[in-house]
């Protein structure tokens, strides 16, 4: 019961790296909820405008930047026209790299097949900006390009003009989509989000407030399936496998050393409740 | 990234985690550095994006309306002394009204009512109503864990102690995805080592 904490550390580091190394390509099956959302995107005529809002910062990237990737690539691959945009003071960097990677991979170019708008502070108050005038909102694209001079910009200003709204998101602007573009605006909408938010957006599933949920790296890596791309995620997976099988037999064991020692039983000596303090 | 940047990144990725061997004087330097630059990124990103845009260029322009909204703005900065903290509670005042009008009305439409709609749907056909069972069963039975007007006896306790073991497996899920999250950080740093610092795995 006295395991140095740091052991666990190197077992999680070699559960990591490992894999990464020597890639096995465990099996990936992809869930009803990220078939959903490559449908909905799949389901789109070629030309179709798509709102993506990306909110995520260096902290989450992990997750979402993948997503974001193997989503913009889906959607150059079906000739669909994303205008991107981010509420997040961090993301532009992260956004543009991926622009660029995905828009390198499909042969897309910037202001022709595609619009980043950049950054806007403001989160809920941009969102309900966006269903009455987007210039109002971004009058120049992150470049500083004004939109009327943006060729592609041309008659779409508001939620009315995009038939689908993808936001991949780390924190509750999510909801503030859910509730005033899915709900208020009725745009179809298909979402994103980290393995820690996934489980609280199941109901709106349900209820069809989004079409399509992609939950964490295990969803951006199952969107790479269906799209047969390698990307990050991807190669994530099989690390993502052996760092679970290592915490569940490293808890079996610590459970087992606690019943051994007779730490289950009231007033029991096995197991100190304190850690170590290293 | 060019080489020297990716560099940076590596050393100050390992300064962070040497504090998994103990605390040091590495970490604190990379903690400290990063405090310090995001702060600074924030300020000047807002006054970027915020300030100058909405008060400075407008201002500028002659449209001296804008003085209204950053009068507003600095009756905030009156909680810092005691004797005009009350005057701050003016602007604070106007926005959490303003944000109460935006907020509540979407937040029922959206996530209560939207919610409730779906919950007493009639059951969708063939195996899809278990999944309809479930749902109900588990949105009457939590909502019947949650009601503390009345004691947690006879139908009402057994119909509260079945929404635990909801609220567990729930719970259970949510975890289970939070490790998963917690997992990918640690994938991508060490996959950024691997591949951007050290080049061992092949670039995108």
């Amino acid at each position: 019961m006295g395991l140095d904490r740091r052991i666990i550390f190197a077992l999680i580091f070699l559960a990591t790296g490992l894999p990464l190394l020597f890639p096995v390509n465990l099996p990936i099956t992809p869930s009803p909820r990220v078939r959903a959302a490559f449908d909905t995107v799949d389901r789109q005529p070629p030309g179709t405008y798509v709102l993506m809002s990306l909110d995520y910062e260096p902290d989450i990237k992990a997750e979402l930047q993948p997503m974001a990737i193997a989503v913009l690539r889906h959607c150059f691959r079906k000739g669909l026209k994303p205008i991107v945009l981010t509420l997040y003071p961090a993301a532009p960097g992260l956004i543009e790299r991926a622009l660029v990677i995905a828009g390198t991979a499909e042969g897309k170019k910037r202001n022709e097949d595609y619009v980043f708008l950049g950054y806007k502070s403001g989160s809920q108050s941009v969102i309900l900006g966006l269903g009455e005038s987007i210039r109002q909102m971004f009058p120049n694209d992150f470049w500083g390009t004004p939109l009327d001079k943006i060729p592609m910009m041309k008659g779409k200003n508001s939620f009315a003009d995009f038939p689908l709204v993808i936001n991949l998101s780390g924190s509750s602007i999510a909801d503030y989509y859910i509730r005033i573009a899915a709900t208020r605006y009725q745009r179809p909408m298909v979402l994103g989000a980290t393995a820690v938010m996934a489980t609280d957006y199941y109901p709106y599933l349900s209820s069809k407030q989004i079409l399509g949920l992609i939950g964490g790296m295990k969803g951006a890596a199952e969107y790479e399936k269906l799209m047969d791309i390698t990307g990050d995620a991807r190669r994530g997976m099989d690390a993502q496998s052996l760092i679970h099988v290592t915490i569940a037999i490293l808890v079996l064991l610590g459970n087992l050393a606690l019943f051994l020692t007779g730490g289950f039983r009231p007033g029991g000596s096995g197991g100190s409740r304190e850690g170590t303090g290293r | 990234m060019n080489g020297v940047e990716t560099w940076i990144a590596a050393i100050l990725t390992i300064c962070v985690f040497s504090f998994l061997y103990r605390d040091n004087p590495l970490y604190r330097f990379a903690e400290h550095l990063f405090v310090g630059s995001a702060a600074g990124y924030l300020l000047a990103v807002q006054y970027q994006n915020v300030i100058k845009p909405n008060v400075v260029e407008r201002i500028a322009s002659g449209n001296m309306l804008a003085f209204i909204p950053l009068a507003m703005g600095l009756l905030v900065l009156g909680r810092l002394w005691e004797k005009t903290t009350p005057i701050s509670r003016w602007a604070i005042a106007f926005y959490v009204g303003i944000y109460s009008g935006i907020a509540i009305p979407s937040y029922l439409q959206a996530q209560v009512f939207a919610q409730l709609a779906d919950a007493v749907k009639p059951f969708e056909p063939g195996w899809h109503a278990i999944n309809s069972v479930l749902i109900l069963l588990g949105f009457l039975s939590v909502v019947a864990y949650f009601f503390f007007s009345a004691p947690h006896k006879g139908v009402h306790g057994a119909a509260a102690r079945v929404g635990i073991w909801f609220l567990m497996i729930a719970f259970g899920a949510s975890f289970g995805y939070t490790v998963m999250a917690r997992a990918s950080l640690l994938i991508d740093r060490v996959l950024f080592l691997l591949r951007d610092a050290l080049h061992v795995l092949p670039a995108i």
